[in-house]
């Protein structure tokens, strides 16, 4: 759907080289850190920017030039964008409207469009008497009213407090099963790309990382980068130790001089620098001198209900290990030596680019 | 923060009741003893000198030469005001979207005139209109016209020099309404299907309103009272009421008649205004802008 596209303003590329396919039905999450491209590529999809080269394509038809009016599309836009001066109802019948569609009809689907967010009974009332959430569900109806085929979203969510978003996230998620809309969700939360998104395509520098379900993204992360941007991890430097391949498993001699077995992302030579992501999760504590464990201090815990956060001084990097919390307090914070284990799988080598 | 009644606050600060009149006073003075006064002053003139009586009024309504001044003016001021409306939207509209040197000269273009005694500018198009002016040595040299035209003195050419004159007063408050409008609404109108010219319409339009309002009272209001320009581009024949009121003054002394025909002027441009309030609710849009 999305084929080479190039995008830079003046020297600075903003996006480079990508290429995308957006599947019918699915819910996609773009998601990167500021400046990783993701508004300039959803732009671009709207229409409002136009790439220096590459194509675009919506349902086998080229787009790449054409207005964003003509290009059936639905967008909720970061910032409420519900006409002021219209009513909930005509701000919903709006598209309709454009569309030329009889006045009975696009009462009739705009009150249904008001069900859908459940918001019936709110149609005759200006959107400044709106909350912020029921704001965007209202602009969510406006944009799913007249089925386009795509639904854009540009970090919709951003504007809300933490509990409403979360509740919306939800929302939203069942409302694209329910329909069955394809949606491209622009979000620099990568937990609520983890939460709502079928797949996530991971953006950074104008470039496309990795693209995958987010289980595959959190458990199989291509780069360090998306090791680093999606969940938590403890990176820890190392040195292989022999030529491995990719997919294999490799010992490193970890920074601080212990060894330890660990999964080699890339093709990697001896003597190479990488970088081991381990997640929190994944680093079992063990007792004293456990055979083949590297060794640790308890440093701190952080109790967070569930989980406990164990903050832990090593021969190398501090490292953080997260286990869920013992039904009994006490006997968490030993302050002797400790062994920590990973079953090589876990632990992914990076090349130090 | 609580804000008790009468009392306002300004930079966090809240002031009390009494500061609040205490700072409005300068103010108050200068509207009371320079404005209020010497106009009630030349309303009492009109009615009650020496005793109660409505002559005057009614001569402003029986003689035919008044009430064509009276027409004139209104008619002049109508045309001005639609005149400058369509002439400071598109201008205000790119003034809206332009940025850093673009807009630094487009608000000098149209700040720089203001900033101009009305006189000279007036004058400037005296120079231009006159009968050996530049506007005639055009014309005569692209051959075009045979004679020089008559183009002082003609109500044309007031309403052309007002239109001028008046326009900044229209642009900058549909420059404040135009700004206003996030590019958002613009963008999201686009998206769900409609053109440029439907979202000029339905959107752009709408929300535009309330600087539309305000530019046309304002240029309306100040076209009706005008006194410098008319009184030089024009003569006799397209002569507006202010003029009017001058002459009364200060050539036939007639105070009580001058007064009963700025009476009958304020008191149709209350009616307008207040008309105008209950329609467009200007209020609604004071804390919008």
């Amino acid at each position: 759907m999305i084929r080479d596209l190039c995008k830079s303003y003046g020297s600075d590329p903003a996006v480079k080289n990508l290429t995308l396919d957006v599947r019918r039905g699915e819910f996609l999450a773009l998601l990167g850190p500021s400046g990783s491209g993701k508004t300039t590529l959803l732009m671009t999809i709207a229409g409002f920017d136009f790439p220096d080269s590459g194509a675009i394509e919506i349902g086998g038809k080229d787009v790449t030039w054409m207005a964003p009016n003509k290009r059936d599309l639905g967008m909720v836009f970061q910032r409420y964008t519900l006409f002021p001066h219209m009513s909930v109802l005509d701000n919903i019948a709006f598209p309709l409207r454009m569309r030329k569609v009889s006045r009975a009809d696009r009462e009739a689907r705009a009150r249904a469009a008001l069900k859908t967010v459940r918001l019936e009974g709110y149609g005759d009332r200006k959107p400044s008497q709106l909350s912020g959430g029921q704001q965007q569900r209202i602009a969510l109806a406006r944009a799913i009213v007249y089925n386009p085929q795509v639904l854009l979203m540009d970090e919709p969510l951003s504007a809300l407090d933490k509990t409403l978003r979360e509740e919306m996230q939800v929302e939203i998620k069942q409302l694209q099963r329910q329909l069955g809309v394809t949606v491209v969700f622009v979000t620099h939360d990568q937990s609520e790309a983890l939460t709502m998104a079928d797949r996530i395509a991971v953006l950074n520098f104008g470039e496309l990382q990795q693209v995958g379900s987010p289980k595959t993204l959190y458990e199989e992360p291509a780069s360090a980068f998306v090791a680093g941007f999606i969940g938590e991890t403890n990176f820890w430097p190392a040195q292989v130790t022999a030529d491995v391949d990719a997919g294999r498993e490799v010992e490193v001699e970890l920074e601080g001089g212990e060894r330890a077995t660990v999964l080699a992302t890339h093709t990697l030579q001896r003597n190479q620098s990488a970088r081991i992501a381990i997640r929190p999760e994944h680093i079992l504590i063990g007792a004293g001198r456990d055979k083949g464990g590297v060794t640790a201090t308890i440093d701190d815990a952080i109790y967070a209900g569930s989980v406990t956060t164990l903050l832990l001084r090593t021969k190398g990097p501090m490292v953080r290990v997260r286990q869920a919390s013992p039904a009994t307090s006490g006997d968490m914070t030993p302050s002797g030596a400790i062994s920590l284990t990973w079953e090589a799988r876990h632990a992914r080598a990076y090349p130090l680019s | 923060m609580s804000v008790r009644p009468g009392s306002f606050t300004l930079g966090g600060r809240q002031y009390s009741p009494a500061a609040s009149l205490l700072l409005a006073t300068p103010f108050l003075l200068m509207i009371v003893l320079a404005f209020l006064l010497p106009l009630a002053m030349l309303l009492r003139e009109s009615m009650f000198v020496p005793s109660f009586t409505t002559a005057n009024y009614e001569k402003v309504f029986d003689e035919p030469v008044y009430l064509r001044v009276m027409f004139r003016t209104l008619r002049i001021s109508v045309l001005v005001t639609v005149i400058t409306l369509l002439l400071a939207y598109p201008l205000a509209a790119l003034m809206a979207r332009a940025r850093g040197l673009l807009l630094g000269l487009l608000l000098l273009a149209v700040l720089l005139p203001l900033w101009t005694s009305v006189l000279v500018r007036t004058y400037a198009w005296l120079v231009l209109l006159q009968r050996n002016g530049l506007l005639n040595d055009l014309l005569l040299g692209l051959g075009l016209i045979k004679a020089p035209m008559q183009l002082l003195r003609t109500e044309g050419a007031v309403v052309l020099a007002m239109s001028h004159v008046l326009l900044p007063f229209m642009v900058l408050p549909l420059y404040a309404a135009l700004r206003a409008i996030p590019d958002d609404y613009v963008r999201a109108a686009r998206m769900l299907g409609a053109g440029s010219l439907s979202v000029f319409r339905h959107v752009v339009l709408p929300l535009s309103l309330s600087g539309i309002s305000a530019g046309c009272l304002m240029v309306f209001l100040m076209a009706m009272g005008f006194f410098v320009t008319p009184a030089l581009i024009g003569g006799p024949q397209q002569m507006m009421l202010a003029t009017l009121v001058q002459q009364q003054v200060t050539e036939l002394l007639s105070w009580p008649f001058a007064g009963a025909l700025v009476g009958v002027l304020l008191a149709f441009v209350l009616a307008l205004v207040l008309l105008f309030n209950r329609v467009v609710r200007l209020d609604r849009f004071v804390g919008q802008a």
